[in-house]
């Protein structure tokens, strides 16, 4: 299995992904910079890590989702690829439209980092293989633009099509506003596409790795069972 | 800064020198040592350069008593950060600053550019920055300033780290009034790299071309070594032009294409531009290497026309460097700063000879020898201690008895320094780079390097100063300073291996302030000796007065631990709701300097007991035996509130419900000293009951006193006990809760 890390200029969870995914993931990974227009020939995974593309001076991720990379992103997903976005890598989805919605300021407007729990709200697929719907897993985020948001009619499509992945929750898996650290649309945490190859999230599964709660570790597995041919 | 332009080439005068910080006999030691007069632009370059903040020029004769070697030693102090061998070839690079004016002027931006120079520091080392701490002390919380500073500062810190990716993982926060109008950011960085490749800044090889990378130069922090180096009015808003702006994003580059650039062998010497920009730079790098320079200000990349050599000079633009390289290498390093979107340009050339040279326009500009510029006539200061020592070492012991248990322990817990930090750390990224195992709530964090995973060492920071016992005895606290951080790396069971220290001082022409000095260094160096840690950089800063008050004196330490194989961390936090809790250490500890007797009497009073050291060793050793041992045991170095506060803690940071615990102050010891004094080195340990032989035999082996005070329950409660007498009970629930949002306000 290939898995390839895209770095932005500001990238900064590049490293952490690459590493996560050599020693926890299975992958043989390589590493692409932005401005190279690489073949992603033979590549299972594309990982768009977390950081401060360009500085967030934009919108966060605006510039990112213009660089040449992109295109052969978008060309991959086309095919069916499965293309991964992790926290600024989430924004950078949402911004060339791999995604729907968009990602804006935390409601406490300051930037917040801790371990959050999160329900999954839909099982199988590359994403949550050997889930259960219910479930809780608990990874950090690490923001100051994580809450997402998308109009009502969006919304809709997000529930009806079950694009919806995880929803910030209590450790029991009760959502509420309570439990909601940036104001997201209806406690999202993670959505993917309507194909379900896309997936973007704020939280931080490859911190939740080796340390914490380890629960990054069905994520991946997820991803290993698909690509290797077992249950989808 | 809206000056009135003065030409660069104009001969100085000594009013002109007067008005831009140096002495008279500094002047005329110049114009002796010339032969001449120097010109306006020479003149900013020996104003800069013999501030205090980059000549050392009243410190450094008191410095040279750190004991600075060691067998882990790779680089001492008088390099951008020292650096440590950690084993397999492999190194870490730190040091702490202090960025103090600029966070009272404006603490957003001063605190975000003190981090970035920091990371400077340690990248331009060859290490990849891997960790930060940050330890802030800022003034009563009452004043009507303090939240708006408070939330500037913690945003600064956050925004830099958290976008060039580096993680916040432990550090300090006080709240004392003598920090009011000034506050206190000292930042601490460590950095990765390998021993065989440490870069300094050194501009050797004659021929070589002096190349500037990063940020374009503009007018900001003109002066800024000047600012540091003079006392503070409380007109400092005035000062704002010579505040930094940072840029972390261009950093983040600048770290990369650094590394870069170095990994492929391209960099012969490298040096940050911090305080005194360009200025310092290539003096210092001339001055290791023992050559010359020349240099044409024509080539710096400006960001605004018309600036002087003066200004370009002087200048303290963030996220620059100076590097010298081979001339073959100049077009491949081009190439690396292109791709990370740098500029690159040749400025000058390594020379032969001792003399710097610069031109700008086709003018001769500057043309001074290295050495006057960078060894300035040394300050001799005046020391003498304060006249009312003996007042402040006064405690009223009959107040003391008079009061009960219940109302001393209101006041301690009630202290606005106890207090959970949530709020604070939260705005960090604390995990950022996934090397931290834990962090920002226990006494030290703990680093797991993902880097070597065939070698199970693991790396433990903390920081740590009590200015409280600095002020009533700078030896004491100095000493506790170091013991302390030690004892916080204890708590995980790792082994110190060096400090950098941020010495945090008054106005140096106050003797009494250099007395204060004096004794806080040789507190700190006798503590170093003792526990055999080498001090491996640093970095001082006096006049932290404003309008004429002195902040306490403040030798910030930031120690560096290493934790060898692969056992488990002790706990931090009671884990179980039926432990045993004993202190390790003496029973009894004196209240002198402790916040039971800065509460109780409105101010900061007695005489710090005195740091038995060899004590301290011992405890540091138990504390990595236990760890090896197959004993699970929580552990919480006893500090600031004594037991009272350090149990709360451990009961606080616990995720057992129900909780409840008791302490009993065992007949005939007075519960006072037993509850709330502050002495080191006393550490609480929860355990199972079954353990207790085997950890008292381990601990009294040790020569280390050992007392069983008390459990863990399932009650919700704290109970106080003195002999059979019930003194004191309480629902956990309200102290927690007052201890978690004591510090909310300050960031609504």
């Amino acid at each position: 299995m290939k898995a390839a890390v895209i770095t932005f200029p500001g990238s900064n969870c590049d490293d952490d992904a690459f590493d996560t995914l050599r020693r926890f993931g299975g992958f043989e990974v390589q590493r692409i910079w932005h401005k190279d227009r690489p073949s992603l020939e033979g590549v299972n995974l594309v990982v768009l890590p977390g950081g401060f593309s360009y500085g967030d001076y934009l919108r966060c991720g605006a510039m990112a989702a213009l660089s040449p990379v992109m295109e052969e992103v978008k060309r991959f997903a086309e095919k069916g690829g499965l293309v991964l976005g992790i926290c600024n890598g989430f924004q950078i989805l949402c911004e060339s439209r791999l995604l729907p919605g968009t990602l804006t300021m935390n409601e406490s407007q300051k930037f917040i980092c801790k371990d959050v729990s999160m329900r999954v709200e839909k099982s199988g697929g590359a994403w949550a293989t050997g889930l259960q719907v219910g479930e809780v897993v608990s990874y950090p985020v690490a923001h100051g633009d994580g809450r997402y948001w998308i109009d009502e009619a969006g919304l809709g499509q997000l529930e009806h099509n079950g694009q919806v992945l995880l929803r910030y929750s209590d450790a029991s898996g009760k959502v509420a506003a309570d439990f909601n650290p940036n104001g997201s649309t209806a406690n999202i945490a993670g959505i993917c596409n309507e194909r379900g190859n896309v997936f973007g999230l704020m939280p931080h599964p490859e911190r939740a790795t080796e340390h914490r709660s380890q629960h990054g570790l069905k994520l991946w597995k997820s991803i290993q069972t698909v690509l290797t041919g077992g249950a989808a | 800064m809206s000056q009135q332009r003065i030409d660069d080439l104009q001969p100085s005068t000594l009013s002109m020198a007067l008005s831009i910080g140096l002495s008279a006999e500094e002047y005329h030691h110049v114009c002796r040592r010339l032969e001449r007069t120097p010109c306006y632009a020479e003149l900013g370059v020996f104003s800069a350069m013999f501030s205090e903040h980059c000549s050392y020029k009243s410190s450094k004769k008191y410095l040279k008593r750190f004991p600075t070697t060691g067998k882990r030693v790779v680089q001492g102090p008088g390099e951008n950060a020292g650096v440590l061998d950690i084993g397999d070839g492999w190194a870490v690079a730190f040091k702490m600053e202090s960025h103090n004016h600029p966070s009272f002027i404006e603490p957003f931006q001063g605190a975000a550019t003190g981090v970035g120079g920091i990371l400077r520091d340690v990248f331009t080392m060859g290490a990849r920055p891997i960790a930060s701490m940050d330890c802030l002390f800022f003034g009563s919380p009452d004043w009507d300033r303090t939240a708006t500073i408070v939330r500037g500062v913690v945003r600064g810190v956050g925004h830099y780290g958290n976008c060039v990716g580096v993680p916040t993982v432990a550090g300090q926060t006080t709240f004392l009034p003598c920090y009011t109008r000034n506050p206190l950011v000292n930042a601490f960085t460590l950095g990765l790299l390998r021993k065989d490749e440490v870069f300094r800044g050194y501009a050797s090889g004659i021929g070589n071309p002096v190349i500037y990378v990063g940020a374009k130069t503009g007018r900001d922090g003109v002066h800024g070594a000047t600012m540091a180096s003079k006392e503070f009015s409380s007109e400092g808003e005035l000062e704002r032009p010579t505040v930094q702006v940072g840029d972390p994003f261009t950093e983040k580059l600048l770290l990369e294409a650094t590394l870069e650039a170095m990994r492929l062998g391209l960099i012969v010497g490298i040096q940050d531009m911090g305080a005194a920009g360009l200025t310092s730079s290539s003096f210092e790098m001339a001055y290791r290497a023992g050559t010359g320079l020349e240099i044409d200000l024509g080539q710096v990349p400006v960001r605004e026309p018309n600036m002087s050599a003066y200004e370009l000079l002087l200048s303290e633009s963030q996220e620059r460097m100076l590097l010298v390289a081979l001339p073959e290498n100049v077009s491949k390093l081009k190439e690396v700063f292109d791709k990370w979107d740098l500029h690159s340009e040749v400025i000058g050339k390594v020379v032969e000879g001792n003399s710097v040279r610069m031109t700008y326009q086709d003018r001769l500009v500057v043309n001074v020898p290295v050495e006057l510029v960078t060894d300035p006539p040394m300050a001799d200061r005046a020391l003498v201690p304060p006249g009312d020592l003996k007042q402040r070492w006064f405690l009223d012991r009959n107040r003391l008895l008079s009061t009960s248990i219940a109302e001393k322990f209101q006041s301690v817990v009630s202290d606005f320094n106890f207090a959970s930090c949530s709020k604070l750390v939260e705005q960090y990224d604390s995990m950022v780079g996934n090397r931290t195992e834990s962090g920002t709530f226990d006494d030290a964090a703990v680093l797991r390097l993902r880097d070597i995973p065939e070698k199970k060492v693991r790396l433990a920071l903390a920081a740590d100063v009590n200015p409280r016992v600095c002020w009533l005895s700078p030896r004491e606290g100095g000493r506790r300073a170091v013991a302390e951080s030690a004892l916080n790396l204890a708590t995980r069971g790792a082994e110190p291996i060096g400090i950098t220290d941020c010495l945090n001082f008054g106005s140096p022409e106050n003797p009494e302030v250099m007395w204060q000095f004096e004794e806080c260094i040789e507190g700190l160096s006798e503590a170093c000796n003792a526990l055999k840690i080498p001090v491996v950089s640093g970095n001082v800063s006096f006049y932290n007065d404003t309008d004429g008050n002195a902040i306490f004196p403040t030798p910030t330490v930031g120690m560096v631990g290493l934790i060898e194989g692969p056992e488990a961390l002790p706990k931090a936090s009671f884990y179980s709701s039926d432990l045993e809790i004993a202190l390790m250490g003496p029973l009894e500890a004196g209240l002198g300097g402790s916040v039971l007797a800065s509460r109780l009497f409105k101010r900061e009073c007695g005489q710090p007991d005195d740091t038995d050291l060899a004590v301290v060793e011992r405890m540091v050793k138990l504390c990595m035996k236990l760890r090896k041992s197959k004993i699970e045991a929580a552990l919480h170095d006893v500090s600031e509130g004594g037991v009272v506060c350090a149990s709360l803690e451990m009961a606080f940071h616990s995720k057992v419900e129900p909780l409840g615990f008791e302490l009993i102050s065992p007949a005939g010891a007075e519960a006072d000293r037993v509850f709330f004094g502050e002495a080191l080195p006393r550490m609480l340990v929860a355990y199972a009951p079954s353990d207790r032989v085997t950890l008292e035999n381990m601990t009294s082996q040790s020569g280390i006193a050992f007392t069983v005070l008390g459990q863990t329950n399932e009650s919700g409660e704290i109970r106080l006990r003195q002999g059979g007498a019930n003194v004191l009970q309480q629902p956990l629930a309200p102290l927690k809760s007052a201890w978690a949002t004591r510090w909310g306000k300050l960031f609504q």
